[in-house]
């Protein structure tokens, strides 16, 4: 049975992509879930999978083309199998490609309308408005038994077919899928599906949560400190909105754009962070940790003790989340991406340094996966390192503030009523008002302060 | 455990029903000296004479309504159909006089009868003589409808259905009177309204009941070998249906086929359906699909008639559809 290879949306935001390298040649014997090309996104560079067995036995993109997401690039299919009328698809549908569920839905599904019309129904309807398929190709027959099935008069079609999706292409998703994805934090946009018409099934959930287990894991991780942790039932909680903070809200919107920001600056010593670095480093360069790695650290922690700013703005509610995924944005040589450090408050901070340092690695190679840049609950920004003393951060929203690091610089300071010189580095948060009300803002500064002036709370 | 056909299963229910309760009496056509058209009651009559083991004329509509008026007055008839394709000449009694007798005479008349006989298709009938009746009787609140698949629940359940006080539609798998299936000795009974898992998988459900469980049986060992494992829930009664033994199973696998010999439309696999819906809407990952007879008459014709049953290449083909492997 034929197996279209369509240019699939690999990113959330995904339209169109470019198809980097071909992996594979025409004749080469295919196995479902191998790599078949690299494909540029609007992100990253990713990788394109086979959805069924055969042979590659026609690419019909070529290395440097973008196509809308939809389109046919390849058909995969047995060695004896007639695919020309697959071919004459591809062509007919490449120009307009504006319906992507059209080639997705008959993925795997080449039978002919004697044979759909022998099949059994679904759920309980009369003959339910199979959507027209595509001209019978020569496939090989259907199931077994299907064969002696004789043509059976085609069920009248009730209706016009619809689209079985709108212009927007909502994803389609089975129930349990569903259930499975709200019960393990899998955000559904970003799973791919491999049903009928893309559908997301329970396997690719499990395949989603695999690759998020897989993802660079300290070993350490496992032994999560207990005691910040507010709620895990849950990755979040909606909290409703009062009256006032509706009024807050639409007022400072009126009056200050889309997101009414204000600016809350502090300056951290970091004479004791600076110590714990060194001591850090003499054990060793796997336990080397940056500057930015101890705010990492530092602002996971404080955001699970202070959910009020592990938010998000929902437009009707406020987003609380019970998991701190801190967002750490990177500079590209495209211009910014931000990888994602999930649970950063449960691990440790010599973990935290290398799944910083791999994740930027990725993000500068192009290689980040969707799963690896979308889900972070806040975000930092540091440019310390290009020795930007201060500076304010734009919120990425819904996420309802941005911690923007300046550099550490030695400054003249005075302790104790006298003037010495000591370590210091600002930081500046840009708070949504209508989620963080400047105190509590200042309050999360404070527990920031006190993990970063004394960094051996982060190691407890 | 002996081994006995299906045929002689219900026969030994019914003799240790008549030897059990007196009020208990079988009438229908050739039921007493021609032994029962499908020997179900060979030799009753001579254990137990002419007052217990009735000859009829071809009159459906008026046996069927003397067993009614009997159950009336206290006995407890087996009304036998040749087939329930005859049935249909006595409709009216089941429907309207059994099935309601006892709520339109505010609970004065229970009715503890059974109405059993053939159902079903059997090979090369043509278009009256073979079909599956099932879901028209499951309709009728009032009556309970039951169907064995092997000789075991044949027997046990044709003993609830002769000692239950309701009117019971006992429906007997034409094509399964032969069939062979050990079977307890003795006295022993299953509960009306119970479904049976009859094997165990995790990947898929396959529901069915009656002829078709067999066909449920031959699937799940064919897609064993392709190392697919199938739960087969035999629904044993289709009124009342034991939706939480489906539910059970489909919360486990998270697919269901339903399997049936009726058509499509209003069948018992509809309904299943929308018990599965209702009670297990989250836990499924593919539209649930049914396997059922054509949407035709029987048709003569050897061949086109085994294209218009259910078989199990069809039921094969559903299960890998809901599996997302065809």
């Amino acid at each position: 049975m034929a197996t279209k290879v369509v240019m699939e949306a690999l990113s959330p935001t995904m339209e169109e992509g470019r198809l980097v390298k071909w992996l594979k040649n025409e004749g080469d014997a295919i196995k479902s879930g191998e790599v078949l090309a690299e494909v540029e996104t609007d992100k990253a560079i990713m990788e394109l999978v086979a959805r069924g067995d055969g042979v590659l036995r026609k690419r019909l993109a070529n290395e440097g083309d973008a196509s809308p997401v939809g389109t046919i690039l390849a058909v995969i299919a047995p060695a004896e199998e007639n695919i020309d009328a697959l071919i004459a698809e591809a062509g007919a549908a490449a120009p307009a490609a504006a319906a992507p569920a059209a080639p997705a839905e008959s993925q795997g599904e080449a039978s002919t309308p004697q044979q759909e019309a022998s099949q059994p129904s679904e759920g309980g309807g009369a003959a339910v408005a199979a959507p027209p398929k595509p001209p019978p190709s020569a496939s090989g027959g259907d199931q077994a038994g299907a064969a002696q099935t004789p043509p059976a008069p085609s069920p009248p079609s009730p209706a016009p077919a619809q689209p079985r999706s709108g212009g927007n292409g909502r994803q389609r998703t089975s129930p349990l899928a569903r259930r499975l994805a709200s019960d393990r934090g899998i955000e559904l946009s970003l799973v791919r599906g491999s049903g009928p018409g893309g559908r997301i099934i329970k396997r690719d959930i499990e395949s989603a949560v695999a690759s998020a287990a897989a993802r660079p894991k300290p070993a350490a991780a496992a032994a999560a400190p207990a005691k910040r942790i507010i709620s895990r039932e849950g990755d979040f909680q909606d909290v409703p909105l009062t009256q006032i903070r509706k009024t807050i809200a639409r007022r400072l919107s009126e009056s200050l754009g889309p997101i009414p920001t204000f600016y809350l600056t502090a300056e951290f010593d970091m004479v004791r962070a600076s110590e714990m670095r060194a001591a850090f480093k003499e054990l060793g360069e796997e336990f080397k940790v940056s500057f930015n790695d101890i705010v990492l650290k530092a602002v996971a922690n404080a955001l699970a003790d202070h959910p009020e700013v592990n938010a998000h703005w929902m437009g009707d509610r406020i987003r609380h989340f019970n998991r701190v995924h801190v967002a750490m944005a990177v500079a590209v040589e495209e211009g910014l991406i931000t990888p994602v450090i999930f649970d950063a408050d449960r691990k440790s901070l010599p973990d935290i340094s290398r799944e910083a340092r791999h994740l930027a690695e990725l993000a500068r190679n192009r290689k980040l996966t969707p799963e690896q840049y979308t889900g972070s609950t806040f975000s930092v920004s540091n440019l310390g390192m290009l020795d930007i003393e201060h500076f304010t951060a734009i919120i990425n929203p819904p996420e309802s503030a941005i911690l923007a690091v300046g550099a550490v610089e030695d400054k003249p300071v005075v302790v104790d009523g006298t003037i010495s010189v000591r370590q210091r580095m600002r930081v500046t948060m840009s708070c949504d008002h209508r989620v963080i009300d400047g105190a509590t803002g200042a309050r999360f500064l404070q527990a920031l302060r006190r993990l970063i002036e004394n960094p051996l709370l982060l190691v407890l | 455990m002996p081994v006995l056909t299906y045929r002689d299963a219900l026969r030994e229910a019914l003799r240790e029903e008549l030897i059990r309760d007196d009020r208990v009496f079988l009438m229908g056509e050739e039921v007493a000296q021609y032994n029962g058209a499908y020997k179900v009651s060979k030799g009753l009559l001579d254990e137990f004479g002419p007052m217990r083991i009735v000859d009829t004329p071809i009159t459906e509509l008026g046996f069927a309504g003397v067993g009614i008026g009997s159950a009336m007055v206290g006995l407890r008839p087996i009304i036998e159909f040749m087939t329930w394709n005859f049935a249909l000449l006595a409709i009216d009694q089941v429907v309207n006089a059994a099935a309601k007798m006892l709520y339109m005479s505010g609970g004065q008349f229970p009715m503890p009868m059974v109405f059993r006989g053939p159902n079903g298709s059997a090979l090369q009938l043509s278009a009256q003589h073979s079909q599956a009746w099932e879901s028209w009787l499951a309709h009728i609140p009032g009556l309970k409808v039951v169907t064995p698949g092997t000789p075991a629940d044949a027997k046990g359940l044709l003993k609830s259905a002769i000692r239950d006080d309701n009117p019971v539609v006992f429906l007997e798998g034409e094509m399964l009177y032969n069939t062979k299936g050990e079977v307890p000795q003795g006295d022993y009974t299953i509960p009306l309204g119970k479904a049976d898992l009859k094997r165990e998988g995790d990947a898929c459900t396959i529901v069915a009941h009656g002829k078709m469980v067999l066909v449920a049986l031959q699937v799940a060992d064919a897609l064993a070998k392709e190392g697919i494992a199938v739960d087969v829930v035999d629904l044993r009664t289709v009124r009342p249906i034991d939706i939480e033994a489906i539910a059970t199973s489909v919360r486990k696998t998270n697919r269901a086929v339903v399997l049936e010999e009726g058509w499509e439309i209003c069948g018992v696999g509809a309904q299943v359906v929308d018990f599965i819906q209702r009670e297990c809407f989250d836990d499924l990952d593919s539209p649930v699909l049914r396997v059922h007879q054509e949407d035709v008459p029987m048709p003569y014709a050897k061949n086109l008639e085994r294209a218009a049953k259910p078989d199990a290449p069809k039921a094969i083909a559903a299960v890998k559809k809901v599996m997302y492997l065809a």
